[in-house]
């Protein structure tokens, strides 16, 4: 009942901030990067609910356009790193022998690195920029899937109606496709979701070292870098991207919790 | 064991040899031209075609990156652009602090989740119980890049507790320490209390009951015991975390080891001492995972290569 409640919890949560970021033009009350000199670093005013930056840009403004970046980049990175990894999973558990262990290989070696470690490398050569954001985080990204899935796939593919199938002659496409992808589709809708997360923190890490989107499009991360100068004056310009951050990640934890508890159980 | 040890070390050679080869590639085929982006689009050609022989660009490839492991193997990461000195000397001079942290911070979560995690798994249910649930959710939401400001906010600047930044004494490690640690501690809650549950329903924690030993000596001695193993592995794949968390915690606490010199590098577009950085975290984690191996294998001898 308690685990339901937080599981509910998590997807209010989710779907406030989803609908914030998409409806960020009709609810923020002013340009997000319109610059007003006379009014920076403001704590609170009733034209600036969350004060203002040290450009007085409207923090609430800013913090709802950010939340756009964040989501944008960490569906994204969530998508194409899934793709991948499913193909490359499948693959690798399907076929067995040197396929495997090629791809397998390659994965040990991505994942030498600590996953946020390679992403800094690769923005950091390549330049800031949204693209380059979601490409540093997929390169990394897909291993954790591919290793699920193959994994997956070798039990599964040892079921009596995956032997069935192929006995009746189903191609690999359709014994992958029709047969076993309905059956992992729960471990990696679990697996998305902290991956989100993940994605999430590893894109304002990215920010926050300025390899993140460019300015003046404002993302949670980079705000929180502009604002460490001023922690002394303005703690608002940190707090409000933290607490933005945390509750986005927060949500999606009680989130993969829960479908962990719903979803393993009920297919094992 | 010698063995299992020489099995296990033949098995991160190539590992390593392909993490290193990955680096390499990285930097030197990303579309653009580095020296470009080192000296900027209006440098003189001479000043860009001299800078490009200094780092031997101008060789072929596969000969840059035979130096390159060559180099590596006796221990040369090549000069910093900056700082005009040798990456190792560079790397050899900001790693004490680096573990130091890294280590500080490992100890305080395991300060940390080893008591809330075996207080909750005894009181299953209770507000502890709930207590430590929140706090592995909240611990695992909470960014470095947030909780290091946020800490430095309460304790240094309201309270005036602790130092802003820098390094020092224990003072100046506490806040470091506790942002970095603050993942590893939620996760090592969460993974201890589901172990320890776990290992409380077997039999042998119910023969140890039933033979009269004490609550306490049934919790520490049989079930934590046997809870431990899980713990090292998540404590060694943490571990990588840590490192490459360093890397905004030094940056955010201006705490001076390898992250900061990371960020520094990326800063002034010094790619070999990036690389350098880069590589010397990447071992140290390969090494990590190796040595848990290693004392997997000592505490759980049933634990072979390969099977």
């Amino acid at each position: 009942m308690e685990s339901k409640l937080w599981f509910y919890l998590g997807l209010v949560v989710l779907t406030l901030l989803l609908l914030s970021a998409l409806l960020a033009p009709l609810l923020a009350p002013h340009d997000p990067t319109r610059q007003n000199l006379d009014h920076d670093l403001r704590i609170y005013s009733r034209e600036n609910p969350l004060g203002t930056d040290k450009l007085g840009r409207d923090l609430l403004s800013r913090i709802l356009y950010g939340g756009r970046i964040s989501l944008l980049v960490g569906a994204t990175t969530v998508v194409i790193s899934l793709t991948i990894g499913l193909a490359i999973g499948s693959m690798s558990g399907y076929f067995g022998g040197w396929t495997d262990q090629l791809l397998m290989r390659l994965v040990d070696i991505l994942m030498a690195f600590p996953g946020i470690l390679l992403a800094i490398a690769f923005t950091a050569v390549l330049g800031p920029g949204l693209d380059h954001v979601i490409l540093a985080l997929c390169l990394i990204g897909w291993t954790g899937y591919a290793r699920l899935v193959r994994g997956e796939i070798l039990t599964l593919r040892e079921r009596d109606f995956v032997q069935a199938a192929r006995a009746l002659g189903s191609k690999p496409g359709r014994v992958i496709g029709r047969h076993l992808l309905p059956n992992l589709l729960p471990p990696l809708l679990i697996q998305a979701t902290f991956g989100l997360a993940t994605a999430i923190i590893a894109e304002g890490s990215l920010s926050f070292l300025g390899l993140g989107v460019e300015p003046p499009t404002p993302s949670w991360g980079s705000m929180l870098n502009d604002g460490r100068q001023f922690l002394l004056v303005a703690p608002h310009l940190t707090t409000y991207p933290g607490l933005a951050i945390m509750i986005t990640v927060f949500g999606l934890n009680l989130v993969g919790d829960g479908l962990q508890d719903r979803l393993q159980t009920r297919y094992r | 064991m010698k063995r299992y040890l020489l099995q296990r070390s033949f098995m991160l050679l190539p590992t390593l040899i392909g993490a290193l080869t990955l680096v390499f590639f990285l930097i030197h085929l990303v579309p653009g031209d580095p020296i470009e982006v080192m000296l900027g689009e209006t440098a003189s050609a001479t000043d860009k075609e001299e800078l490009r022989r200094n780092l031997a660009l101008d060789q072929p490839l596969m000969t840059q990156y035979r130096s390159f492991l060559t180099g590596l193997f006796q221990g040369d990461l090549g000069r910093s652009l900056y700082e005009r000195t040798g990456i190792t000397d560079l790397i050899r001079a900001r790693l004490p602090a680096t573990l130091e942290l890294t280590l500080s911070a490992m100890a305080l979560a395991v300060v940390i989740a080893f008591p809330l995690a075996i207080l909750a798994a005894i009181h299953k249910g209770s507000w502890i119980d709930r207590g430590s649930l929140l706090f592995s959710l909240l611990g695992l939401s909470l960014p470095n890049f947030w909780l290091g400001p946020l800490l430095m906010i309460i304790f240094s600047i309201q309270l005036g507790w602790t130092p802003v930044s820098g390094r020092g004494g224990l003072d100046h490690l506490f806040l470091p320490s506790l942002t970095l640690g603050m993942g590893m501690a939620a996760i090592l809650t969460r993974i201890l209390r589901a172990s320890l549950l776990q290992v409380a329903h077997e039999d042998y924690v119910r023969s140890a009951r039933a033979k009269g030993l004490s609550e306490k000596a049934v919790w520490l001695k049989h079930t934590l015991r046997n809870a431990l193993l899980s713990v090292i592995t998540i404590m060694s794949l943490q571990f990588g975390s840590l490192l490459a968390g360093s890397i905004i915690t030094e940056t955010v606490f201006s705490w001076p080891g390898i992250g900061r010199l990371t960020v520094q590098a990326i800063q002034t577009r010094d790619y070999p001492l990036v690389q350098g950085c880069v590589l010397v975290i990447a071992i140290s984690y390969l090494l990590v995972n190796l040595l848990t191996d290693i004392v997997y294998h000592l505490v759980d001898p049933r634990v072979t290569y390969g099977k």
